[in-house]
């Protein structure tokens, strides 16, 4: 093996600028990887040969001398986001045989910087979930092990995080609604940011909560995340969120200087019986930061404790209106009807053969959320509270807090099938230290931190004022420089 | 607030999504863990705070309303399950 897979984004953009290696070399051998890591359960459509192609023309223009930022990079395109005439499914039977006609902007800005797409892979369906374990392709499955425990990579993101983790591509992307970049990038290891509400143009991306839905990049190293943002992001007049503001060379912030910064610890995050690992690894974060300048201090977002029951009602709330247009109609799969059958039949069977659980409890709790007589007890008044949650940020960015460091997750990777048994609301606790951001709409990245007694990655949040995610991740990288995270899951798929 | 089975198959009904009679005390058994949990926010004061409508503060923009795009009968049609004529079909919905 020549190895080119495990490069990062930076390592390889310096050595095709110096052409001391081909684009090509490098997707062949992230090809190679992908071919031998089907266990992982991370690339569900391999797409190899339109790779080559693309790698081949990223070699022209860098021969020719102008070759945008990602030349010759090649990644993992996360199953929600349209790609034409490739598979798109949002790993749900009900968009069995989907292929777009046409291409999301995201992957758009992502071909027109220059990148090869490698293939789809796997998510839970309609990113829905916090294990991959909801995906009608199977379980994606994390690179690192205990002993002999097959564990969760995290969801949604799931397949991004195990082929990222599993050196499979360079980078890739992901979607983020209530943590599903952040926390499966702390449960492989690696570092994902869910940049601002407006940065990336969500149009072509399957949705599942419009208001709260971001796309981002999922990469080895907070460099690379910087690099591959800028090319992901900016205006797109497709939608109407998406932010005019103007897209800063991200890569050139990381001066590593993060003196009289203020970094503020929220009490809230401080959960009863939280272990002892995640509270000391938590502590060594912020003591890095005051060595490398930062001042840190307390502080409190006092309705922290009502984001997750607030992402639960305005979430599927969201989702059952988004995903009314899956009906057997226009597109995607139809239930095979009998003879005399009606059309609500058609919708009903369709929808109920199609969705999976997880996504027809949600549908449907979203339902009875908008329903006449409950849409002001439950919608209206979780709107209500997000209103206050959002407050609680202004307040401290208001008194001057640069960034908000938590841990990214209240434990690390379990394993899989654990939840089966469990209720649902056991799975949505694995968001409660993500999910404030998308309501507030702000920038969260996590970074890679160090291992648990069992040899697993932790992840710690950085959490930033809007728009600035390139002050975010100034003060990331120099979490990541401090903690020197280098660690690789050893082989056995 | 408790749902019960008549309530849980009045919302598989209006989310169109068909729901076998014996697996509805299970799904009605889900849905009150989840407004269990969801019932917390009761708890916080909201008298005179506004429900969040868009979570940046920007205005939408306005375009011209003038076609920019179209004439894609057959892509529009090329992953509809059924597609006839031009058409999108489907069971018949008039006598």
């Amino acid at each position: 093996m020549d190895g080119y897979n495990t490069w990062t984004i930076a390592e390889a953009r310096d050595n095709l600028k110096a052409r001391e290696i081909t684009s090509e070399e490098i997707t062949l051998s992230c090809i190679s990887a992908i071919d031998g890591a089907d266990a992982l359960g991370a690339f569900v459509h391999k797409t190899p040969d339109e790779a080559v192609v693309q790698a081949r023309s990223a070699d022209l223009l860098l021969k020719q001398g102008d070759a945008p930022s990602l030349c010759g990079i090649p990644l993992g395109i996360k199953d929600l986001f349209a790609c034409e005439g490739v598979p798109t499914q949002a790993a749900s039977k009900i968009l069995n045989g989907f292929k777009p006609e046409y291409e999301s902007t995201v992957t758009k800005n992502l071909k027109n910087a220059g990148a090869v797409t490698l293939g789809k892979v796997n998510m839970d369906e309609f990113a829905m979930g916090s294990s991959n374990e909801t995906s009608v392709y199977g379980n994606a499955v994390n690179p690192w092990k205990f002993l002999d425990k097959a564990l969760t990579p995290g969801g949604s993101s799931g397949g991004s995080a195990s082929a990222v983790a599993a050196d499979l591509c360079l980078a890739a992307i992901g979607t983020d609604t209530g943590g599903s970049i952040r926390q499966p990038a702390a449960f492989t290891g690696i570092v994902g940011i869910k940049p601002t509400y407006g940065r990336c143009s969500r149009w072509g991306i399957v949705a599942f909560a419009s208001s709260l839905d971001q796309a981002g990049p999922m990469c080895k190293s907070v460099r690379d995340a910087a690099i591959m943002l800028e090319a992901m992001c900016g205006f797109d007049q497709k939608d109407s969120t998406s932010s005019e503001n103007p897209v800063p060379n991200f890569e050139a912030m990381l001066t590593g200087n993060i003196k009289n910064k203020i970094i503020g610890i929220p009490r809230e995050y401080r959960l009863d019986g939280m272990s002892p690992q995640i509270e000391s690894l938590w502590k060594d974060g912020a003591d890095m930061l005051r060595s490398a300048g930062a001042e840190v201090v307390d502080i409190s977002l006092p309705h922290t404790k009502y984001a997750l029951p607030a992402y639960y009602v305005i979430a599927p709330a969201e989702a059952s209106s988004n995903l009314a247009r899956y009906d057997g109609v226009r597109f995607g799969r139809r239930a095979n009807l009998n003879a005399g059958e009606s059309i609500t039949e058609m919708y009903e069977r369709s929808r109920s053969e199609g969705f999976g659980n997880e996504v027809q409890r949600r549908v449907m709790i979203g339902t009875y959320v908008l329903s006449a007589g409950f849409y002001d007890a439950y919608y209206n008044r979780a709107r209500k509270v997000r209103s206050l949650i959002k407050k609680d940020f202004e307040d401290v960015f208001a008194a001057g807090i640069d960034a908000i460091l938590t841990p990214t997750t209240p434990s690390a990777a379990f394993e899989l099938g654990k939840l089966e048994t469990a209720d649902p609301v056991e799975m949505y606790l694995n968001d409660v230290f993500t999910v404030t951001v998308n309501l507030a709409g702000l920038p969260g990245i996590s970074v890679p931190a160090g291992l648990n007694s069992e040899g697993l990655p932790l992840g710690l949040q950085l959490i930033g004022r809007p728009w600035e995610e390139g002050d975010l991740m100034n003060i990331a990288h120099t979490l990541e420089s401090a903690t020197g995270f280098v660690e690789k899951p050893v082989k056995w798929w | 607030m408790s749902i019960d089975r008549a309530t849980a198959a009045r919302v598989a009904k209006l989310a169109r999504i068909k729901v076998d009679e014996s697996s509805l005390d299970i799904l009605a058994d889900e849905f009150n863990q989840i407004l269990g949990f969801i019932e917390q926010l009761n708890e916080v004061d909201v008298e005179g705070v506004e429900p969040m409508t868009s979570v940046s503060p920007q205005k939408l923009k306005r375009r011209m309303d003038k076609v920019s795009d179209g004439d894609q009968q057959e892509r529009v049609l090329s992953n509809a399950p059924d597609a006839r004529e031009g058409f999108f079909a489907v069971p018949k919905v008039v006598e």
